[in-house]
């Protein structure tokens, strides 16, 4: 099997590495480049405790062949400021923290287009993030909750 | 193999009958670790190319293309305005993270009997157009399956385009019955429109393929008006033959089908078309 040498943008820095045809870009950020904050759950996209960015959107690195992100931008939960997870922890949005790091990228997203806010509500944009402790509840909160201390979005009700 | 151009792919495909094509990956990556199997095929990795991404209108159609994702759809006002089933449909499909990658070409040529996207675009009467170093060829979607996993896709024909005819809807209605809101795959799914070119009803996840349920259209062309869902049992169990799995009941799918229908239509069914 035929290694592919590819360079790609990772959280804002240019990083070239060799992948294997078979592996999955939760891997290779893991194992090969050592962010570890991605975390894999079902392996199948159901559960997206391995979300990343691509590109600016949310995708679950389980299903994105390391190959497709050639010349493409990966931003993983490492790139954020630890200050942004303050209303998690105070909304009570954390418990066992195995969804956490995927509940926080597509959050961080949605602060980033509060417009989708017109058309969506934070319920159904949370909804490819499962969390087996809090009930939801407090994630839909610190999201509002962080929109609001941004100066976006709007009350969840 | 990693192509720069849609002919490439072409050739790519016409010279490894085995190739498998790879858009968003949504259905070829999943398990991906323990199918070990799938790992010494053949993949020609179409993200690169670029022109078969964008959605465009004519005067008569909108044309989605071979990698439109459903989040291009969700995000095209015009789409929204004007086949509000294609964005229903496609906010039904796990959630941002499965809709920033999962494309409709890829929905249609995966073929599940549970499809979510391939519902509505048969309602709207889609055309799937294929091509291949031969040429290309167009098959309209309510004759594409002939069989579960079966369909008219040869192995060297890659989707590049769905049209969808722009016409004037006096109804339409689309309804996914699931396990929970999101992230489910469809118990019973159900696409109904009404237009110039008459009813379409296509449903999901209760028969060996997305197909058209005429017995039902031919109902509601003539104006019969059922007294309640189990009204409509005959015409259902000529569309469709459910089966128990493990995500449902043959007969909690017929019985929910009908009431969808009965329910979802109270307000035309007794109207003549």
């Amino acid at each position: 099997m035929t290694t592919l040498t590819m360079t790609f943008t990772l959280n804002g820095k240019q990083v070239s590495v060799s992948v294997d045809p078979v592996d999955r870009l939760l891997d290779t950020l893991r194992y090969q480049l050592a962010l570890t904050g991605t975390k894999e759950g079902c392996g199948e996209g159901e559960c997206g405790a391995c979300t990343v960015h691509l590109d600016g959107l949310p995708v679950n690195s389980c299903l994105v062949p390391s190959y497709q992100v050639r010349g493409h931008r990966v931003d993983t939960i490492e790139s954020l400021d630890p200050r942004a997870l303050e209303p998690f922890e105070r909304c009570g949005a954390t418990q066992c923290g195995a969804c956490t790091p995927g509940v926080v990228m597509t959050a961080w997203w949605i602060g980033q287009h509060a417009d989708l806010l017109r058309t969506h509500t934070i319920r159904e944009l949370m909804a490819g993030n499962l969390c087996r402790c809090t009930g939801y509840d407090g994630i839909v909160d610190s999201v509002a909750e962080a929109l609001r201390e941004t100066g976006g979005g709007r009350r969840e009700t | 193999m990693l192509p720069g151009s849609v002919p490439e792919a072409l050739e790519l495909l016409a010279s490894d009958r085995a190739a498998i094509p790879i858009a968003g990956g949504t259905d070829v990556l999943v398990h991906w670790p323990i199918r070990l199997e799938a790992h010494d095929r053949t993949y020609v990795d179409l993200s690169p190319l670029d022109a078969l991404r964008p959605l465009s209108w004519t005067a008569d159609e909108l044309v989605l293309g071979g990698l439109t994702t459903y989040w291009d759809v969700i995000q095209e006002r015009r789409a929204r305005d004007e086949f509000p089933l294609l964005a229903a449909a496609a906010r039904q499909v796990g959630a941002i993270q499965i809709q920033a990658r999962g494309t409709w070409a890829g929905n249609i040529v995966n073929a599940s009997p549970a499809a979510d996207g391939v519902p509505v675009l048969m309602a709207y009467d889609a055309t799937v157009v294929l091509e291949s170093r031969r040429g290309r060829e167009e098959v309209p979607l309510d004759c594409f399956y002939s069989g579960y996993k079966e369909m008219q896709r040869r192995s060297d024909q890659l989707v590049v385009a769905i049209r969808i005819p722009r016409r004037r809807y006096s109804f339409q209605v689309f309804e996914k019955v699931g396990a929970r809101r999101a992230q489910a795959i469809a118990k019973v799914g159900l696409a109904v429109t009404h237009s110039e070119a008459g009813w379409r009803v296509v449903a999901a996840s209760v028969a060996p393929t997305i197909r058209r349920c005429r017995a039902l259209e031919r109902l509601l062309e003539t104006g019969f008006g059922p007294q309640g869902p189990d009204d409509l049992f005959p015409a259902i169990s000529q569309d469709v033959a459910p089966i128990d799995d493990i995500r449902s009941t043959a007969s909690y799918r017929r019985r929910v089908m009908a009431r969808l229908l009965f329910h979802g239509l109270r307000e035309q069914w007794g109207r003549r078309a």
